[in-house]
């Protein structure tokens, strides 16, 4: 079920359109906000309010990589494992931040702190490597100082 | 020193706000055009001044909006395209993270040229902190009168909508955007129907890159003719290149289209060279799309002729002994890189972003990445190399949209230029490895 925030930040992108259906991404956008990501139920209550098939939503919610269709830590690290990273060190990062976490790509730490994702190019390629934590970007990076930014998130 | 028509006040304090901009010559542009030209009369500015897409394909900017389809009473849309997701490419996200309103003022002109009264920019979603950036330029714009009803009296109205994507580099693709913009999958369409007929809602829609809208700034500003005296042949005007990798001083830098490539990587005015001394091995100027070249193929063209950094230059010799400008992405890489490696993170990216409409694509650059990443693992057998551009060729052309060439074309260029480390890789597997 919809809460009544989230029934009311969709109604809101409803008017925004011409036809319901239109309204999906941000939908779904809503209900991840609300509960960082998007179960069965989320899709068919957005499905409900927006007159669609559940997996006509579904389809969209899983073409999109910042849409999560599964549980997610309170932060979402995305790593770029693009080329000029890959120029720049990112093999080394990429070895430290799993030994930090102690994770692979997809996973989430067993304390629900992290998940860690590969992300393409984060526009930044002439500080890399780089990568973001939820909405902070960080650049220039090198192993050594992923400890520090990792204790910034609780 | 280059001259420069779009970063010129980049550097002046607090020109990310609406009166440093103003002050320093901002909205006269928009000006001049609402009140003095008509809006054929400044797409006749813009055909002058040879102005070409900066989103990648080069596409002539003022003949695509004489394409415009105008039925009666059917509204047409100016969409800007600041999906940016090309891997070495980030001259948008500079110019709208510095200068928001050089953007908003190109697309408040573009739009009246065009007789679009909504216009949306669709920007990627991890470029998280930029929409705030825009939608407070949107909002001062509006409080001064430059954008909302009636704008400065002239009768001409205009509202901008930012619209933030949610991860999906196929969206960048003008019609895939487009579906995305509708709420949909990013499924790109088969063109034609070109959006200039059919676009968002079905409706007649220009698709521009943010660094062309831009441009229009100046070009109305000086006129399209003085525009064109910037440049060589048909790469008129000045581009915004993102240079990356081994470099002493990537960037973003403004360009003359009149510079050669060798001044562009060397000079201390642009990217001052290779660190710690090394050897310039290759390079990929374009952005991930385009064809690799190894330093000598870069800095002079198969018939000897300095390579320069143009549309046309970049292109000589085709794809054989030539690349593109592209999105100009310009990713350098010394003699110490692995060629075979940032192909296979080529080859991943491209197969992890397919739509997976076309089989060609969706399978083709499936195996290109396996092939590669088992080349990589010291697991490749030498047929790998020939199977590797099978593949390739077998992708090429047979698409619906481009992104199928996009992930042929780096296998193909680095099998032609390097097939050698694809070789070695394979024959020494212990020490590829490492
Ligand atoms: N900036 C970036 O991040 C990226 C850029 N690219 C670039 O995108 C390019 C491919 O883009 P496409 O849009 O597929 O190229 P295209 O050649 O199909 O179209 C270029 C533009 O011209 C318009 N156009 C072409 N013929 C037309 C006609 N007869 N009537 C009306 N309009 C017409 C199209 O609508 C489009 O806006 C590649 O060359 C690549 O460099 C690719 C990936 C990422
Ligand atoms: C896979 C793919 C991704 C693209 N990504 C972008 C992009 O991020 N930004 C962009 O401006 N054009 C991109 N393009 C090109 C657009 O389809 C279109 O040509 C462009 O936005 C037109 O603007 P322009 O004429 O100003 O260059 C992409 C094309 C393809 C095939
Ligand atoms: S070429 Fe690839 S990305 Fe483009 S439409 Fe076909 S499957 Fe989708
Ligand atoms: S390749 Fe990592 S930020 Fe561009």
């Amino acid at each position: 079920m919809l809460t009544t925030s989230e029934k009311e930040q969709i109604e809101q992108e409803i008017r925004q359109v011409p036809v319901k259906k239109a309204a999906c991404i941000e939908a779904l956008k809503i209900v991840q906000q609300h509960r960082r990501w998007v179960s069965d139920e989320g899709i068919r209550d957005v499905a409900d309010i927006l007159e669609m098939s559940p997996e006509e939503v579904d389809s969209v919610a899983t073409f999109y990589n910042l849409i999560f269709r599964q549980p997610v830590g309170r932060h979402i690290i995305l790593l770029c494992d693009s080329i000029s990273c890959y120029v720049m060190g990112f093999r080394d990062l990429h070895r430290q931040l799993v030994n930090l976490l102690g994770i692979q790509y997809g996973q989430t730490t067993p304390d629900g702190r992290f998940t860690l994702l590969p992300n393409p190019c984060l526009g930044t390629c002439d500080h890399a490597p780089a990568l973001m934590v939820d909405q902070d970007l960080y650049r220039d990076l090198a192993p050594d100082v992923l400890e520090n930014i990792l204790a910034k998130y609780t | 020193m280059g001259r420069k028509l779009l970063l010129d006040k980049a550097h002046i304090e607090g020109i990310r706000y609406y009166d440093v901009y103003r002050k320093n010559g901002g909205y006269a542009a928009a000006e001049k055009a609402l009140k003095s030209m008509s809006p054929d009369l400044v797409t006749e500015e813009v055909k002058k001044s040879g102005l070409r897409g900066r989103g990648g394909a080069g596409f002539p900017t003022g003949l695509k909006w004489s394409f415009l389809a105008k039925p009666e009473g059917v509204p047409r849309y100016l969409v800007c395209n600041a999906d940016e997701s090309e891997p070495g490419t980030f001259k948008d996200r500079y110019l709208m993270e510095f200068i928001p309103h050089l953007l908003i003022e190109g697309l408040l002109i573009s739009s009246f040229a065009l007789g679009a009264n909504r216009t949306y920019i669709y920007i990627r979603g991890e470029y998280a902190w930029i929409p705030d950036i825009l939608e407070e330029a949107i909002a001062e714009a509006h409080k001064n009168g430059w954008l909302g009803k009636n704008i400065q009296g002239t009768g001409f109205d205009l509202d901008i909508y930012v619209q933030r994507g949610a991860g999906a580099y196929i969206c960048g693709e003008e019609t895939a955007l487009i579906e995305s913009l509708e709420g949909k999958r990013g499924n790109p369409r088969i063109k034609p129907p070109f959006p200039a007929v059919k676009g968002l809602w079905q409706c007649p829609t220009v698709v521009n890159n943010v660094e062309t809208l831009a441009a229009v700034v100046p070009i109305i500003n000086i006129g399209g003719d003085e525009y064109a005296k910037y440049g060589t042949g048909k790469s008129t005007g000045t581009k915004l290149i993102s240079a990356c990798g081994n470099l002493n001083k990537p960037g973003v830098y403004e360009i003359d289209m009149s510079i050669s490539v060798e001044e562009f990587i060397y000079s201390d005015e642009y990217c001052g060279g290779i660190p710690n001394g090394k050897r310039l091995k290759a390079c990929i100027p374009g952005g991930s799309s385009v064809p690799i070249l190894p330093a000598n193929l870069l800095l002079k063209t198969a018939k000897g002729e300095q390579r320069m950094m143009t549309y046309e230059s970049l292109n000589d010799g085709g794809f054989a002994t030539g690349s593109m400008m592209g999105s100009g992405g310009f990713i350098v890489l010394d003699e110490d890189q692995c060629v075979v490696r940032h192909t296979m993170s080529l080859a991943r990216f491209y197969h992890h972003e397919s739509c997976g409409q076309c089989s060609p694509c969706r399978e083709g650059t499936g195996w290109m990445k396996k092939v590669l990443l088992n080349i990589e693992n010291g697991k490749g057998k030498e047929s790998d190399i020939d199977l590797l551009w099978d593949i390739q060729r077998r992708i090429e052309g047979n698409t619906i949209c481009p992104l199928g060439d996009a992930a042929a074309w780096p296998v193909a260029a680095a099998i032609r230029h390097f097939r050698d480390e694809f070789e070695w890789h394979v024959r020494h597997p212990e020490e590829a490895v490492k």
